[in-house]
């Protein structure tokens, strides 16, 4: 059952919230951000050592970490030549005090699937090239997504998370014994899972009738209602929730859905070149071992002024390496199993 | 109240109405302040029931047809007793929460709870009458005993209907009360909550009485019901041969 | 989506439906109130194929207590399909498209329930989808909004629903399940208009700018439609009885 929530996620001071409903209405922000702009971003691509795809993204401070696991399942009956995708996410305990242990709750089984459906429906995965053997075996993409740290924006973090993932992806290599047998060879890839199209979020928050672009929690506890609207690179719209007790005018769908075509096309960009520029880096430095981690931080920041020199990790505490860590340990795991 | 006065109001044009109708447009006075909202300068119907735009007196009143029983203080309830405590019961009055009514209100005496069961005073399944003493959004309705007719109810029967159908039964100033008692010759006593206990001379009038009360709720948004009510009473007690054919 | 397969043609020759329908036409619709005796607020609704069943209970006490608040109502809403509502028969455990469409019908309604008159209660909406063919979510809140009026619940507006769809490059009024299964875009909206608000909005699949601009004023236009059938459905109620 669905219930109003009657808790909010963060208390804030009530003068605190007034002062974000009337400082929106005069085109600014709390933080210093424009009314579109999204807080600062920055991704480790290959974070993750077991997973064939992974990206950790820090969204001012929200922390999402989003894996990729290629593992050989059965079709779809209705699409028997098509690889599968599952996406799920996790709001762990660690991330918010309001997160509890316990089966996905309405609020993160909703962020999973309108993720599911923006890169279902776009066909952003070409997943009939992961059939192994057609009408029997292929492909299943699980992305899991791992909310660390609730800043705000969880959905547009998880996207962006789960594309950056996705262009990290590679699809390990699969032979077919005598016996009809798929046997798995992690260590080897084949090649990048192939992509059609690159698809984000962008969540448009509703504060006194002011749109904002990438609410924080503080943001997102007073506002009324939410509009996350899926697009893709080539300037569609591919997906639409609305969220919120409240409710929004045809004029407000309209301009939201205009601000995030032209946001989301940015955000790809950027996401587009955080992922690149770093996997740029791993290459160099798989030439030259002698690459320090100042020089992968700088490259990996750009477009970026703080936060990336930041230890994500202590944060995290998942790994105790900084910065480009994650896609050095992806490179070796690769090798090593 | 004369009967010629009520039914004066009744043909006042009453307007049926569902939620998002808008009912005017200007400067009004809203009598019934929770069916109907007022944004900008237009009023808006909340529920489902019947309108009464008045131009010269500026008022709006909208009257529903079907809704819960919400508590508000002195509101006449009949209570049914549905659980004992120490020193209070828990009375089931329709409203979304329990009513509470303290031992020593109902005896009008401090209780001990080591030495007496409140049992022997009020069992569950008791029917009280009583009056909203105290209620908030803070807690749960408190009633009271205290005061002329109200108490355990020990003989009669007991109708329920919509709450929102009340004040048909009741009549503009008591005249659908006074039709019903008058014509019957039972004792109506009418809570806020849709609960009616009526004491008759005997069962043929106690059931005519129900059957009327029914009709009323039943057709409580039309017109001219007093004199179908008269009507329909008479007929009843034809049928049943108390009094002689027309 | 999803439905895969041989994809049938969504548009004929003539430009009309696989159903025989413009492409700005309803389904064939019934609503009616009062249909279950010991709900607060009943509603049944039918929209072609799809066949739902709303109740409301409440105000009630809110259970358990520390959901209540102090201010408002809490609404507690539940859409689930029944085991035979569908061609394969579905489990009937609460799936995550349930739990999901849950959460949405219930967003779709807040807006317009008076809630903050009915301090520490719950009211409780329970849809069942007894018969599933497209448009069961936008049925629910059609069904869910009639409940709550006939329960006599103060609301601001009413709230009527439905899915305006792409199928074959056309942008179709209240799409069937074929419609949604083959089709390239699946567009619930949710609105009350006498407020001319949009109360819920999603988008399964892929439409242009200004295939969503008129893709929402197609929805719009088609619950303008269902909301006049909504008002006197509940009216009819009381006309017929004065009739009498």
């Amino acid at each position: 059952m669905s219930l109003t929530p009657t808790e909010p996620i963060n208390i804030i001071p009530r003068l605190k919230a007034e002062t974000i409903a009337s400082i929106v209405k005069k085109g600014v922000r709390l933080d210093g951000r424009k009314l579109d702009e999204f807080r600062e971003l920055t991704i480790i691509p290959n974070y993750l050592p077991k997973a064939q795809g992974s990206a950790l993204v820090k969204l001012g401070s929200t922390q999402v970490l989003v894996g990729v696991k290629l593992e050989v399942g059965t079709p779809y009956q209705d699409a028997p030549d098509e690889g599968v995708i599952i996406v799920s996410s996790e709001f762990v305990p660690m991330a918010s005090p309001v997160f509890e242990p316990g089966p996905p709750d309405e609020n993160s089984i909703e962020l999973a699937r309108v993720i599911d459906r923006s890169i279902r429906e776009t066909h952003a995965i070409d997943l009939k090239k992961l059939a192994i053997i057609p009408g029997k075996k292929v492909w299943t993409v699980w992305i899991d997504i791992y909310v660390l740290d609730h800043g705000g924006n969880l959905m547009d973090a998880s996207s962006i998370g789960t594309l950056a993932a996705l262009m990290t992806t590679k699809v390990p290599k699969a032979e077919i014994n005598e016996n009809e047998e798929v046997i798995v060879d992690k260590a080897t890839s084949i090649g990048p899972l192939p992509l059609n199209r690159k698809v984000a979020t962008v969540t448009l928050g509703k504060i006194s009738d002011v749109l904002i672009v990438d609410p924080d929690n503080e943001e997102e506890s007073v506002l009324e209602t939410k509009l996350t609207i899926a697009v893709t690179e080539d300037g569609l719209i591919a997906g639409i929730q609305k969220s919120g007790q409240s409710s929004i005018t045809e004029e407000e769908a309209i301009k939201a859905a205009e601000i995030a075509l032209q946001k989301g096309r940015e955000l790809i960009d950027k996401v587009t070149q955080l992922v690149e520029s770093s996997a740029e880096t791993v290459k160099q430095e798989n030439n030259n071992s002698a690459a320090d981690s100042a020089s992968n931080e700088a490259s990996e920041g750009e477009g970026v002024e703080e936060g990336s020199g930041k230890n994500p990790e202590e944060d995290s505490g998942l790994e105790k390496d900084g910065g480009l860590g994650g896609s050095e340990v992806s490179l070796k795991s690769e090798s090593k199993e | 109240m004369s009967e010629e006065g009520s039914k004066k109001r009744e043909e006042k044009p009453r307007t049926l109405v569902a939620p998002g109708d808008l009912l005017a447009r200007g400067e009004y006075k809203i009598l019934t302040p929770t069916t109907v909202q007022r944004r900008g300068d237009s009023y808006y119907a909340l529920v489902v029931g019947l309108a009464t735009v008045d131009d010269e007196a500026k008022t709006i009143k909208l009257i529903p047809l079907q809704g819960p029983y919400y508590p508000s203080v002195d509101d006449l309830v009949i209570g049914i007793v549905r659980s004992i405590g120490l020193t209070s019961w828990e009375v089931d009055i329709r409203a979304p929460s329990p009513a509470i009514l303290y031992a020593s209100d109902y005896l009008g005496r401090p209780v001990n709870p080591a030495r007496e069961s409140l049992s022997d005073y009020l069992d569950v399944g008791d029917v009280i009458i009583a009056k909203i003493q105290v209620f908030d959004r803070t807690r749960d309705p408190l009633i009271t005993t205290r005061g002329k007719g109200l108490g355990k109810v020990t003989t009669g029967a007991v109708v329920e209907i919509s709450p929102v159908k009340v004040p048909r039964v009741i009549g503009k100033k008591g005249s659908m009360q006074s039709v019903l008692e008058g014509e019957t010759g039972c004792r109506l006593v009418v809570g806020r909550n849709g609960r009616i206990v009526v004491n008759c001379p005997n069962k043929d009038l106690e059931e005519i009485v129900v059957l009327a009360i029914r009709k009323i709720e039943a057709e409580a948004h039309t017109t001219g019901l007093t004199d179908r009510i008269k009507e329909f009473i008479l007929t009843e007690k034809v049928r049943r041969g108390l009094i002689g054919g027309r | 989506m999803g439905g895969k397969g041989e994809k049938p043609k969504l548009i004929m020759e003539d430009g009309k439906r696989h159903d025989g329908r413009l492409p700005d036409e309803l389904r064939p619709i019934k609503m009616e109130i009062g249909v279950l005796k010991n709900a607060d607020g009943s509603a049944y609704v039918e929209f072609g194929k799809t066949r739902v069943v709303a109740a409301v209970y409440g105000p009630r006490e809110a259970q358990p207590k520390h959901i209540a608040s102090p201010y408002r109502a809490v609404l507690r809403c539940r859409y689930h399909m029944a085991p035979f509502s569908t061609d394969e028969r579905k489990s009937p455990a609460p799936s995550r498209r349930e739990i999901e469409l849950s959460k949405v019908i219930r967003e779709a309604l807040e807006p317009v329930v008076m809630t903050e008159m009915f301090p520490r209660t719950s009211i409780d909406i329970f849809i069942e989808v007894i018969s599933a063919d497209g448009g069961t979510r936008t049925t629910s809140v059609t069904a869910a909004s009639l409940a709550l009026a006939d329960a006599g619940i103060p609301m601001k507006d009413l709230v009527a629903a439905v899915a305006v769809g792409k199928a074959d490059g056309v942008l179709v009024l209240d799409i069937d399940q074929v419609e949604d299964n083959y089709g390239e875009a699946d567009m619930p909206v949710a609105a009350a208009p006498s407020l001319n608000e949009i109360t819920l909005l999603q988008l399964n699949g892929v439409l242009s700018m200004n295939e969503f601009k008129e893709g929402l004023s197609l929805a719009l236009k088609g619950i303008g439609e269902i909301y006049k059938i909504q008002k006197e459905t509940l009216k009819n109620k009381y006309l017929q009885v004065e009739g009498e």
